[in-house]
C-alpha cells in the first residue's frame, strides 16, 4: 500500500497495561481530508487509540505515521507541532480566562517560555481570533469568561481551539456529548465545515450524528478493528450488530 | 494616560497599586517608624520577594514550593559570605591562632580558607553567586522533577524535603558554614558600615526600589501570554500540552523567577539584618513564607506584600504581647484565611474595598458641587475656572 497517500497510518498497534491489552494489533489508515468515525462499546479502546496518536500514551509496540513522521516516540507538544489537534472527552478548557483568551492561548506562536513573552495579540491573530469564534458560534461570548460558558459552548470553545492550532489532523473525543439536538446539528454543520481542508478522526456514539459527518466509520471491539467501511455497510455487518448496535 | 503603555504595569489598578504600596513603603513609613522598627519592616520587606515569587509559581501557576527558605538562605549565604570575609581581615582577627579567616572556621580548627570560599573576596562574584547559584538550584530541581511529571503534591514534599536537606548540611558543616549560629557579626559592606542608622536607612530604601523592580517585572511577566498560560496551566495542564506548549519549560522558567527572587530577598536580609543562619533555609521558615503569600492573597503580587507586613507584624506583636501562646495564634490565623477568606486580604479588598472606592469618586465630586456652589455664590467669577480645572 502506498503510504504516502495516508495522512495517518497506524499499524500493528499495541498496547498493554499490566498484560491487558487495550489495543490490540490495530491497523488504522486516514485519508487526507477524510472525516473518520470510530465508534464501539465501552471499553473497546476508543479513546486509548487517540492517547496513542496523540502521545498521551506510549505505545507497546507497533508505529504510528503522520505523513511519515513517527509518533510514537515523540513528546505530546512536539506532535501538536507536527500538526495534530485533539480535543478532550469532557470539555477541556481555561475555566479561569475568557473566551478570547482561551483562544489566544492557542494561537500557534510564542510557544516557547520567552516566545510567550514576548508574544504581541497582533490584529492577525484578533482577526484570527475573531474569524474561528464566529465559526464556533462563540462571537457573542469572546469576553465571557470561560466557566460561565454553556456545556455544549464549552464543547465548541474547545473546538475552536483547535482550529486556532490549524491541524492537519484532527481528533475529537465525542465532541457532542451532553448536546441539545439543535447544538448536534450545528456541530454536524461545524464539522462539515472544517473537514474541508484537514482530515478528522472522530469518537461518537450518537448514530444520527455519525451518519450525519462520517465519510467511513471503523468499529472497535476489544482493541481490534471489528469493522471498517461506509456506514451503510458497517451497520448491515451481523458481528457489528452482535456486539455494538444491538438487534 | 494611555492605557496602553500601562498594560505592563498592570493597567491603571496595577498603578494605584504601585502608588499605594509606594507611599506607604517609601513615605509614610521611614516618616512615622523610628529606625529600629523602620528596620524591621526592612527585614519583613526582604521576605516579601519571596512572596511575591510564591504568587507567580503557587497562585498563577499553581506550583506549591514549600522550600522557598533554600533559595532566600542561599541568597544570603553567598551575601554573608562576602561579608564576613571582608569582616574577617588579618587586622581585627589577630588574636585568631589563624588570622584572616572568619571567626568560626578558627574556632574549628581550621588552618586556611576553604575553596569554596576564596572567590567570594570578590563582591562581584558574590552579587553574581547571589543571583545565578540559587536560580541555577532551582533550574535544576524544576527540570528533575517537572520534566517527569512530578506535581502538585508530590512537588510541594519534595522541595520540603530539600529544604529540610540543606538546613541539615549547613548546621552539620560547622566549619564551612558556621553551623546553626551561621554567619554572624558582619560589619561593613565594601568598608561601608552597614551597621549605622544612616546606612540602615540607605539599606531600607535599596531594598524597597529593588522590591518594586521586581513587583514590575512579575506584574510584567503576567501582563504577557505566559501569564495567561500560567492561569491556563493551573485550570488545565493537559489542556496546554495539547496546545503544543511545553508545560515542562514553563513551570522550570517561573519557579527559577521565584528562586531568583528570594535570593535577592535572602541578599538583603543580610545586608539589613547583619547575619544569616540555618533557621531562615529549613521548614518552618519556607511554610512561613506559603503562610504570607496565603493571608496576602496568593494571586496579587501587592497582596503578597501586604499579607508578609500584616502576618510579621502580628507575629512580633503577639510574640512580644503573649510569648506563649504566639505560635497557636500564627496557627490560628492560617487557618482563619484558609476557611474564611482563601483569597486573602487582595480578595477581601476586591470584594469590600473595590466596591466602596467605587463609591468615593460620586460622593466626591458631590461634595466638590456642593462646595463650588457655596463658593459660586459668594465669588461668581472664580466658579468658571474652578470647573474647568
Amino acid at each position: 500500500m502506498a503510504q504516502k497517500d495516508f495522512v495517518l497510518t497506524v499499524e500493528d498497534l499495541t498496547v498493554s497495561f499490566d498484560g491487558f491489552k487495550a489495543v490490540d494489533g490495530l491497523n488504522l489508515y486516514i485519508d487526507q481530508n477524510e472525516v473518520r468515525v470510530v465508534i464501539g462499546p465501552n471499553g473497546a479502546g476508543k479513546t486509548t487509540v487517540l492517547d496513542l496518536i496523540s502521545g498521551k500514551t506510549r505505545a507497546t509496540s507497533g508505529t504510528i505515521k503522520f505523513k511519515g513522521l513517527e509518533l510514537t516516540q515523540m513528546s505530546e507538544h512536539m506532535i501538536v507541532r507536527a500538526g495534530i489537534g485533539r480535543k478532550f472527552q469532557t470539555p477541556s478548557i481555561y475555566e479561569n480566562l475568557t473566551t478570547y483568551e482561551n483562544l489566544e492561548v492557542s494561537f500557534p506562536r510564542g510557544r516557547s517560555v520567552f516566545g510567550a513573552i514576548a508574544f504581541k495579540c497582533t490584529s492577525e491573530v484578533d482577526e484570527r481570533i475573531r474569524q474561528i469564534a464566529d465559526e464556533v458560534f462563540l462571537s457573542d461570548m469572546l469576553h465571557q469568561t470561560a466557566e460561565l460558558l454553556s456545556h455544549g459552548q464549552k464543547q465548541w470553545l474547545e473546538i475552536g481551539m483547535l482550529l486556532m492550532q490549524d491541524p492537519e489532523l484532527m481528533l475529537l473525543d465525542e465532541p457532542v456529548a451532553g448536546m441539545s439536538v439543535s447544538e448536534r446539528e450545528k456541530t454536524a454543520e461545524l464539522l462539515g465545515r472544517v473537514a474541508k481542508n484537514r482530515s478528522v478522526v472522530v469518537i461518537e456514539h450518537d448514530m444520527e450524528f455519525v451518519k450525519n459527518i462520517a465519510h467511513r466509520v471503523t468499529v472497535l471491539h476489544q482493541g481490534k478493528v471489528l469493522a471498517d467501511g461506509s456506514m451503510e455497510s458497517v451497520q448491515a455487518n451481523p458481528k457489528v450488530i452482535e456486539v455494538y448496535l444491538g438487534h | 494616560m494611555n492605557p496602553e503603555k500601562l498594560k505592563w504595569l498592570g493597567g491603571r489598578s496595577g498603578l494605584a497599586g504601585f502608588v499605594c504600596l509606594g507611599l506607604l513603603v517609601v513615605v509614610i513609613m521611614p516618616l512615622t517608624l523610628d529606625i529600629f522598627r523602620l528596620n524591621l519592616v526592612g527585614k519583613y520587606l526582604s521576605y516579601a520577594f519571596v512572596a511575591i515569587g510564591l504568587t507567580l509559581c503557587w497562585g498563577y501557576g499553581g506550583i506549591l514550593s514549600l522550600g522557598q527558605g533554600v533559595f532566600f538562605g542561599l541568597g544570603g549565604y553567598c551575601m554573608a559570605m562576602f561579608l564576613k570575609l571582608e569582616a574577617s581581615d588579618p587586622i581585627s582577627t589577630k588574636i585568631q591562632s589563624t588570622p584572616g579567616i572568619p571567626d568560626f572556621m578558627d574556632w574549628n580548627q581550621i588552618t586556611h580558607l576553604p575553596l569554596l570560599w576564596v572567590p567570594f573576596r570578590h563582591f562581584g562574584f558574590a552579587i553574581a553567586a547571589v543571583l545565578i547559584l540559587p536560580t541555577l538550584l532551582a533550574f535544576v530541581i524544576g527540570t528533575a522533577m517537572f520534566k517527569r511529571r512530578v506535581g502538585d503534591v508530590y512537588f510541594a514534599i519534595v522541595t520540603q524535603a530539600i529544604a529540610a536537606i540543606l538546613s541539615v548540611l549547613i548546621i552539620g558543616q560547622q566549619g564551612l558554614t558556621g553551623g546553626v549560629n551561621g554567619i554572624t557579626d558582619l560589619r561593613t559592606l565594601l568598608g561601608w558600615d552597614i551597621r549605622t542608622d544612616s546606612a540602615r536607612y540607605i539599606l531600607y530604601f535599596i531594598n524597597a526600589g529593588l522590591l518594586f523592580i521586581c513587583i514590575a517585572f512579575g506584574t510584567f511577566l503576567l501582563s504577557t501570554k505566559l501569564g495567561k498560560l500560567l492561569v491556563a496551566m493551573r485550570d488545565k495542564e493537559e489542556r496546554v500540552r495539547f496546545s503544543g506548549y511545553d508545560v515542562s519549560a514553563v513551570k522550570i522558567f517561573v519557579f527559577s523567577i521565584a528562586a531568583l527572587f528570594s535570593a535577592i530577598g535572602g541578599a538583603m536580609f543580610t545586608l539589613q539584618v547583619g547575619f544569616m543562619s540555618p533557621s531562615f533555609v529549613g521548614i518552618v521558615p519556607s511554610i512561613e513564607m506559603v503562610i504570607f503569600c496565603a493571608v496576602g492573597g496568593r494571586m496579587s503580587l501587592f497582596g503578597a506584600v501586604y499579607g508578609t507586613l500584616l502576618v510579621n507584624f502580628g507575629k512580633s506583636y503577639f510574640s512580644e504581647s503573649f510569648p506563649q501562646v504566639w505560635l497557636f495564634l500564627m496557627g490560628g490565623l492560617f487557618i482563619a484565611v484558609v476557611m474564611f477568606f482563601p483569597d486573602g486580604l487582595a480578595g477581601l479588598f476586591e470584594a469590600h474595598g473595590k466596591p466602596w472606592l467605587k463609591r468615593l469618586p460620586p460622593l466626591l465630586r458631590r461634595w466638590r458641587r456642593t462646595k463650588l456652589a457655596t463658593q459660586g455664590s459668594t465669588q461668581g467669577s472664580t466658579q468658571s475656572s474652578d470647573s474647568k480645572s
